[in-house]
């Protein structure tokens, strides 16, 4: 069966100077299966979010698919009418942010916005019938008494109560796939957790493909089927999440690994990637992360690596993979 | 013989009236952002203070610094009571413990180049020579790992964890014995984070600073932390040696903490892999 998702040699520029255009993200080609989780792992500057504006045809101007396709259920996203794109929008492609209250209207009560995102893509509805939905959909994302709390405002509920009605928002028309930009990032960590699980819960009972962009390691593989981790423009490693922990290859992924401090060795230095992410305007020659990689030689300066397999589901783009076989 | 601690609170609280009504606001209770808490601090060592937003932990930050009044209990600093100090004598204090927040750029005047941001202080507390000011912005630079010649530059020109390096420079710049951590990583990437985590770390060992570390994050104070207070609503709900938290949390709440987070471990070829990228 065809993947509900399949993005091929993506890129997305923005003019730079000179005439000349800066691709944020350049060559990237991924799957994802209906039903299925894809984590995007990145940093800042990584490109995560801009892949992710893309599919959804929100690349802020001057911005633009400068090449690649974006196959979604057989349909060629990148060549299709705006508003075209805009009926797939919210109906099969829905997406959540990172800060809830500056994607809900404060001036608004959350049921008239969850009313709006479900009139916005069904033919006329009876004023009551919208209402009982827009109470389904706050039941199903768990918020406690949502007949009554559909007449609050955003500022009346907590930063995880936001981030569920965004939620019930972006699932009312029942997507065939949901992009989640950071989902949790804002919150507590209990309230973090909560969330998760609400989206795995959810996930499970509408049969929706997921991809889940964040920064955090931890919480990708958690959630994921497949991880992807972005660095410079690019995918770099794409591994299956059960065995990122244990089988990652590129030395970027595994410097991500070693940074986030996790039980062991307290006090002690933590192994750090050092140096930062390069401008789009300052692409290192070669292996983007040349000049932070403690493995570079001249051969990773003079060609830019391809992606090579390892193993049936995984691939890393770097040439001294594997590592350990380097000796000491 | 023990020796007395750097930092000593005693039954430190902060209350902050509600009021209602704009034109003749009335006070309608009162809200206990910090209630009744005690802890020490010894010289050279970190304490830290988890808890999720509206715990408290950010108004202890300040109540510590006397950025804020307490409403009650007190503050030792070196064995001074500094609760009720004021103007010059607090200012003598004020030099011996510093703070690094969490938004390194919003900390920082765009206006100054990086020299006079970190000669501020020096100026404030340090009298001295032009001359003597600029080589100890150069020394700070080089210690928190950057060049003497970016003395000149401007807060933009710099990434996110290069202008926490600045703000971790600044803070030195008095040579404080405590170094109050609000959040010092929190806006960081995850790589960037681990520099600053490092730098803080190798910063303890040479100069024998204390640390106040404020954060949200489980697995940066179990890293960070010698001891680790809890907090919620306003209280310590627990505190303890970090293994013995970590190990055997106590309280309820920690417990909830606990199991929020992920727990994932590198293992198998990752580990191996690792210890190459060590060797370098």
């Amino acid at each position: 069966m065809d993947p509900l998702l399949q993005i091929s040699g993506l890129r997305t520029a923005f003019p730079g100077e000179n005439g000349g255009e800066l691709a944020v993200v350049d060559g990237v080609d991924l799957s994802l299966a209906r039903g299925q989780t894809i984590g995007i792992v990145g940093e800042s500057g990584s490109g995560k979010s801009m892949l992710s504006l893309s599919v959804m045809g929100l690349v802020p101007p001057p911005g633009r698919i400068a090449a690649g396709e974006i196959r979604f259920d057989g349909q060629e996203l990148t060549r299709l009418p705006r508003p075209a794109m805009r009926a797939l929008r919210g109906r099969r492609i829905a997406m959540i942010f990172q800060e809830p209250m500056t994607s809900l209207n404060p001036a608004h009560t959350i049921g008239a916005q969850i009313i709006e995102a479900i009139a916005a893509h069904e033919r006329a509805t009876a004023p009551d019938a919208l209402r009982r939905r827009a109470i389904a959909a706050l039941e199903r994302v768990r918020i406690p008494d949502p007949a009554r709390r559909i007449d609050d405002y955003p500022h009346q509920l907590s930063g995880g109560q936001r981030q569920r009605v965004m939620i019930a928002m972006a699932l009312s028309c029942n997507p065939d796939l949901l992009i989640a930009d950071e989902p949790t990032t804002a919150l507590d960590v209990t309230v973090q957790a909560e969330i998760l699980t609400l989206l795995k819960t959810l996930q499970r009972e509408t049969g929706m493909a997921m991809m889940l962009i964040s920064h955090d390691l931890g919480v990708v593989t958690d959630m994921a089927d497949t991880v992807a981790v972005m660095y410079a423009g690019q995918v770099v490693e794409r591994a299956p999440a059960a065995t990122l922990f244990t089988m990652a290859e590129h030395p970027y992924t595994l410097g991500l690994i070693a940074s986030a401090p996790r039980g062991g060795a307290a006090r002690e230095r933590l192994l750090a990637i050092e140096g930062s992410v390069p401008a789009p305007s300052a692409m290192p020659a070669g292996c983007r992360f040349h000049p932070r990689c403690a493995l570079a030689e001249p051969a990773c300066i003079a060609a830019a690596p391809a992606m090579r397999a390892f193993g049936p589901e995984q691939a890393a783009r770097c040439r001294r993979a594997p590592i350990e076989s380097i000796a000491a | 013989m023990s020796p007395r601690p750097l930092l000593e609170v005693e039954h430190l609280s902060r209350r902050f009236a509600i009021r209602r009504g704009l034109v003749f606001a009335r006070k309608m209770g009162e809200v206990a952002a910090v209630d009744d808490i005690s802890f020490t601090l010894a010289r050279g060592e970190t304490l830290g203070i988890v808890g999720e937003s509206g715990s408290g932990k950010s108004t202890t930050a300040r109540l510590v610094l006397r950025l804020l009044d307490p409403s009650g209990g007190r503050i030792h600093f070196d064995g001074t009571d500094i609760t009720d100090l004021s103007g010059v004598a607090l200012r003598r204090f004020r030099r011996r413990m510093q703070i690094v927040f969490q938004d390194p750029f919003a900390s920082l005047d765009p206006r100054q180049n990086v020299g006079e941001i970190i000669a501020e202080p020096l100026r404030l507390h340090r009298p001295g020579s032009e001359a003597g000011y600029r080589a100890r912005v150069a020394e700070l630079l080089a210690l928190v790992g950057l060049a003497p010649e970016q003395a000149r530059r401007y807060p933009h020109e710099f990434s996110g964890g290069q202008r926490q390096r600045i703000g971790i420079a600044r803070a030195l710049a008095a040579e404080p014995e405590l170094i109050v951590c609000d959040e010092p990583v929190s806006a960081l990437d995850v790589s960037i984070q681990a520099q600053v985590l490092n730098l803080l770390r190798d910063l303890q060992q040479r100069l024998g600073l204390s640390y106040l570390f404020i954060t949200h994050d489980l697995a940066v104070v179990r890293h960070v932390a010698h001891r680790v207070a809890v907090m919620r609503r306003g209280k310590i709900v627990e505190m303890d040696e970090t293994e013995a938290l970590f190990a055997a949390p106590r309280d309820e709440y920690t417990r909830h903490l606990l199991a929020a987070m992920p727990a994932v471990a590198p293992g198998g070829k990752v580990v191996e892999r690792l210890a190459v990228l060590a060797r370098g």
